[in-house]
């Protein structure tokens, strides 16, 4: 209601067309800011509500995990090695190599295991997220749940958003380790440092309050990577070219939150550190 | 509006499904301009109309899929428009529809497609009991050994069946039917004519029938209407609606029609 409102107020305040097709561009604009809103907030309604469907949540855990694990413990243990390979030469410079594991400790665990979870999970799940509900919705079979009586938002939304809200976290805790493991195994190359020592060492570095800040932010990406994988796939248009958009626009719309969501946690983050 | 006398078709007068002065219109288009229809206990009720004329939204509307923008659409005495929750979904459980594209959920097996309505909605039910319940309505659509077949591997005339089978598994009052024969051949449309006249008969059900093949709406409708620009231009028996003296509706009908 609030948005025809705000639509006939501004289609009275405009003369000319090159203004029309303007305020049509804003009006539409509004409208998809106000759709995206409504759906999100739907999921803090229905997840809460009965019935729930824990075994359809397991099952897209599984999904969610088994989906991005591979490429995920490639990715890690790939970084972990190249970015020790490279902090190296400076820290020698300063004869400081001793601190490579506390370094490494931060880099891997406070910023890049969690963003290149993200990065990926937004790839792999959330395009085929925005595909699935797509492909189900140009194909009516999203109507056909709604005609026989199930809630497609509680059936199809809700456990696919829980699903990457609580897998999404623990993939990027266990990229975190092979990363860690990857520099554990260039480390101890060099210097032959112990593995227990190693990851002792690089845990040190990090107070409750980063291990924490990433345990959020991994959490908010997860929901997320979620959630707009369904709102893009819920609202495609009719057609295939409409399934192929979302499952596009997903993982452009995911990939950009993730790098904004990260900037405001880590600068709150700071915030409360000075504090 | 008119009300043709029924008691030679159905034993009842008492109306399922009353629309008047419905209008729909999607941003400038205006889709449904003033519908008026009522669906009597037991009848099929056959739409014709060309393609983009609002069939589907139609019945969508009846299905509670889509809102009018005015208008009162009663479905089995409640104005399902303004329904919300559980009385919505109790309402919905009484209406059957059978999609255009079949609609069938492809990451499920044909028993899972059945099953799936049954155990979302009934909870307490015994897999036995719902294996009978799922073995009952392929047979009803003649389709009794497809149980675990995926729905890519079946026909079109087969999805068909097997849609309209995962409707009938909730035993609906009403079924609603998008285009049952669009996109198949004669032989199999006319197989699927018969099933929708045995759903009548066997579930004793009301039934509208979206179409704009004409010897579907001969062979199943009761009554036949014709959706032209947005209104019902004339509804009655199949053989008034195919005389109007219309320009637009003679050229509805002649279009390869051999009789
Ligand atoms: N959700 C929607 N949003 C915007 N426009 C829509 C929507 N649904 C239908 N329309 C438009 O309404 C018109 C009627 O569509 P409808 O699907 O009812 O046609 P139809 O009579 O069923 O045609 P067909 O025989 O091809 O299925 C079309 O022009 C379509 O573009
Ligand atoms: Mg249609």
């Amino acid at each position: 209601m609030r948005v025809k409102d705000c639509n006939s107020t501004m289609k009275m305040n405009t003369i000319g067309t090159k203004k029309v097709v303007f305020s049509k561009a804003v009006d539409n604009y509004l409208i998809g800011i106000d759709k995206a809103y409504r759906f999100t907030t739907r999921f803090f309604i229905e997840a809460f509500k009965k019935p729930f469907h824990f075994r359809e949540v397991i099952n897209q855990c599984f999904e969610v995990g088994l989906r991005s694990l591979a490429l995920i413990t490639v990715t890690g243990f790939i970084i972990g090695v190249v970015f020790t390979k490279q902090s190296r030469p400076s820290l020698e410079d300063f004869g400081a190599t001793s601190w490579l594991p506390s370094l490494m400790g931060i880099a891997l665990v406070k910023a890049l295991g969690p963003l290149v979870t993200a990065l990926i999970c937004a790839g792999k799940v959330g395009s085929s997220i925005g595909a699935e509900l797509g492909s189900m919705k140009v194909t009516e079979q999203i109507d056909a749940m709604e005609v026989s009586a199930i809630n497609p938002y509680k059936y199809l939304v809700v456990t696919r958003v829980m699903a990457t809200t609580i897998t999404i976290p623990l993939l990027a805790l266990y990229c975190s380790f092979i990363a860690l493991y990857g520099s554990y195994t260039n480390v101890h190359a060099e210097e032959s440092t112990g593995i227990t020592l190693f990851y002792q060492s690089a845990f040190k570095s990090l107070s409750f309050l980063d291990l924490f800040t990433s345990l959020t932010k991994t959490i908010v990406f997860g929901f997320t990577i979620g959630i707009i994988g369904c709102y893009k796939g819920f609202n495609a248009t009719q057609g295939t070219r409409g399934v192929g958009k979302a499952a596009n626009q997903a993982v452009v719309l995911a990939m950009f939150l993730v790098f904004l969501e990260e900037i405001v946690i880590v600068q709150i983050a700071n915030w409360i550190r000075y504090f | 509006m008119e009300t043709p006398k029924l008691e030679h078709l159905t034993n009842s007068n008492e109306s399922v499904i009353s629309i008047t002065g419905l209008f729909k219109s999607f941003g400038e288009l205006h889709v449904l301009k003033g519908i008026d229809l009522t669906v009597f206990k037991g009848e099929n009720v056959a739409v014709l109309g060309k393609s983009g004329s609002g069939k589907s939204v139609l019945i969508k509307i009846i299905a509670g899929l889509l809102k009018p923008d005015q208008g009162e659409v009663i479905v089995l005495g409640k104005h399902i428009d303004k329904l919300q929750g559980r009385e919505l979904d109790e309402l919905r459980l009484r209406i059957g529809f059978s999609f255009q594209s079949s609609a069938l959920y492809d990451s499920m097996s044909v028993y899972q497609n059945l099953a799936f309505p049954l155990t979302m909605n009934f909870k307490h039910l015994g897999s036995k009991e719902i294996k009978n319940a799922v073995m009952e309505a392929l047979d009803a659509v003649g389709l009794p050994d497809k149980t675990d077949q995926m729905p890519s591997d079946l026909s079109g005339g087969q999805r068909k069946r097997i849609g309209v089978a995962r409707t009938l598994i909730l035993k609906p009052e009403i079924m609603l039917y998008d285009e049952p024969t669009s996109g198949l051949d004669p032989v199999t449309s006319s197989e699927i004519n018969e099933l929708i006249n045995n759903v009548q008969k066997r579930y004793k059900t009301s039934s509208v029938i979206i179409t704009h093949d004409l010897t579907c709406a001969k062979s199943t409708g009761n009554r036949t209407a014709m959706l032209l620009d947005g209104r019902f231009l004339k509804i009655g028996k199949f053989e008034e609606v195919f005389n109007t003296q219309d320009e637009q509706v003679k050229r509805f009908f002649s279009y390869n029609f051999i009789q």
